[in-house]
């Protein structure tokens, strides 16, 4: 496994909101190609900010800064354009937010409307149908795919927006507590998803679930205060965890 | 002891409410009033040839003053003009308005833009007696001639910050989320506001548009300098046409026709009551 090249590294990336306050500082660390990893903290350390510069999110806000590198597949995406990162790199966000005008079919296909991209009928059946049978969503929904996406229970929206993300063929699914809005039946089934989803893309999820990352990811890193604190395979961080810091938030004492 | 002075404020209370909802139903009251009074002094006038006629010449009104029959004719020229300036200006200012309320709306600390919020507002606040005086000048007088282009460049200036303002409002409110999910999927800005948040907005920008359409359909003073009026159903955009408002003016000012005044006014209010009571209910449908 050590000899695979990773598909995504972090090079001292920093993100700064304001000039004087760094909400990312200095973060290096290599990510495996098919693999979940996981990026754990307490609230306002950088996580989902360190995630949300993956798909240069923060390119929105003028006044948020992101400095270092971020390589995907050893091409610095910071000196990308934002629309190339996005195409190849799919995001999943806290809240289901299935384009609440379009049918089922058209949410899936959205990532192709959006960028100006014509399939034919049938490519465009075989794309909803693949996606949607990929996030075990295809026997709830194949009966209705012209209704709205809205109209679906939340769990399933979420299910939903990840075969949107899916649909584009992205490299990385980055996801930003996907499973924070959803009860807990629903949450099972989007982990077991995820352990499917790893054999065809790489997933970095953020996560404020001490068990669905210990469930899910091979890897994780935690951060505390914009810094990484540690990185390293999530059971041994779970069991032998090498800071003081990672070790009082996982046994409560923080966080 | 002390139940006394409980039951004591306890009915200081009770009066302040019963204060406060008469002072609040006392607001509904210039509204009932109006209605019944227009209602009550126009019903009678309403018949389908009201809506299907020109108005007649006074001396056809006075004919059947004298013989005692009401008058002929109605607002059907009026109606015609109105329709086609509302359309008109609707048609350029519902694009235009939705553009620039989507472009404030996405740029809301780029100075121009800021720039431009601030100028919609002063172009709302503008009387609109002025607006009409002004578009004399730039289309009557160059065009050498009232007409119904000049009436409806003057509602299309009326219309333009109520559609933006109300673009702009719409598309603030949405959550940031769907924007974010547009652009994460690749789109670039314009087609993710173009198949993502306008559609999404589309109840708020709709209703936006039924409002302006209400505010500026009984606008007079501005039609007066630029559509100055028409005692025929016409539909030629290049010379001068009637509207409901100005009709409404018109009866006023000549005896022979004053009977007329309250059916057209029925007629406005209704109209205008509609699309305010439609625009409500769309509103709150889209809110759900």
């Amino acid at each position: 496994m050590e000899s695979v090249t990773p598909i995504l590294e972090f090079n001292k990336t920093c993100v700064s909101y304001t000039k004087q306050t760094m909400a990312v500082k200095y973060v290096s660390a290599a990510i495996d190609r098919n693999s979940i990893t996981a990026i754990m903290g307490p609230s306002g350390c950088g996580k989902s900010t360190l995630l949300r510069a993956v798909n240069l999110m923060h390119n929105l806000y003028p006044n948020i800064r992101v400095d270092g590198e971020i390589l995907l597949n050893g091409e610095n995406i910071l000196s990308m354009e934002p629309i190339d990162v996005r195409r190849r790199v799919g995001m999943v966000f806290q809240r289901p937010a299935p384009f609440p005008t379009m049918s089922i079919y058209d949410n899936v296909l959205s990532g192709y409307a959006l960028n100006g991209v014509r399939l034919s009928k049938t490519e465009k059946d075989e794309t909803v149908e693949h996606c949607l049978k990929s996030v075990a969503l295809w026997d709830e929904v194949k009966d209705v795919l012209n209704k709205k996406g809205t109209f679906l229970s939340g769990g399933q929206q979420q299910r939903l927006c990840i075969a949107r993300a899916l649909a584009m063929k992205p490299d990385i699914l980055l996801m930003d507590e996907p499973t924070s809005a959803l009860d807990p039946i629903a949450t099972a089934h989007i982990e077991e998803l995820m352990q499917e989803l790893q054999k065809e893309v790489t997933i970095l999820i953020v996560t404020h679930n001490m068990g669905q990352a210990m469930r899910i990811s091979s890897k994780s890193m935690f951060m505390y205060l914009g810094e990484l604190v540690e990185y390293g395979d999530t059971a041994t961080m779970f069991s032998n965890p090498s800071d003081e810091r990672t070790k009082a938030y996982l046994t409560g004492k923080m966080g | 002891m002390n139940k006394l002075k409980i039951r004591n404020r306890l009915a200081k209370d009770k009066a302040l409410l019963w204060v406060v909802c008469l002072l609040a139903a006392f607001t509904a009251v210039p509204l009932f009033a109006i209605l019944g009074e227009v209602f009550l002094r126009g019903y009678d006038q309403l018949s389908f040839s009201f809506f299907t006629e020109p108005t007649p010449t006074a001396y056809k009104a006075m004919k059947a003053i004298e013989a005692g029959e009401p008058i002929p004719g109605g607002i059907a020229n009026g109606i015609v003009g109105t329709m086609l300036m509302l359309g008109m200006a609707a048609v350029a200012a519902i694009p235009i308005g939705i553009l620039c309320g989507a472009f404030l709306a996405e740029n809301s600390k780029n100075r121009f833009a800021q720039t431009v919020s601030y100028l919609t507002d002063l172009l709302q606040g503008t009387p609109s007696v002025i607006i009409g005086i002004v578009v004399y000048i730039w289309v009557v007088v160059p065009m050498k001639g009232y007409s119904a282009i000049a009436g409806s460049v003057a509602l299309f200036i009326m219309m333009l910050p109520l559609i933006i303002r109300s673009t702009e409002e719409t598309l603030k409110i949405l959550p940031a989320s769907l924007k974010e999910a547009g652009l994460a999927l690749g789109g670039n800005r314009a087609r993710v506001m173009l198949k993502v948040q306008l559609p999404a907005a589309f109840g708020g920008i709709f209703t936006g548009v039924l409002l302006a359409i209400s505010r500026v359909i009984g606008e007079t003073a501005p039609l007066m300098f630029t559509a100055l009026g028409c005692s025929f159903i016409r539909f030629a955009i290049d010379k001068p046409i009637s509207a409901v408002p100005l009709l409404i003016w018109e009866f006023f000012n000549d005896p022979n026709l004053q009977e007329l005044i309250w059916g057209a006014s029925l007629f406005l209010l209704l109209f205008v009551l509609t699309l305010n009571i439609t625009a409500k209910y769309l509103a709150k449908k889209w809110n759900q």
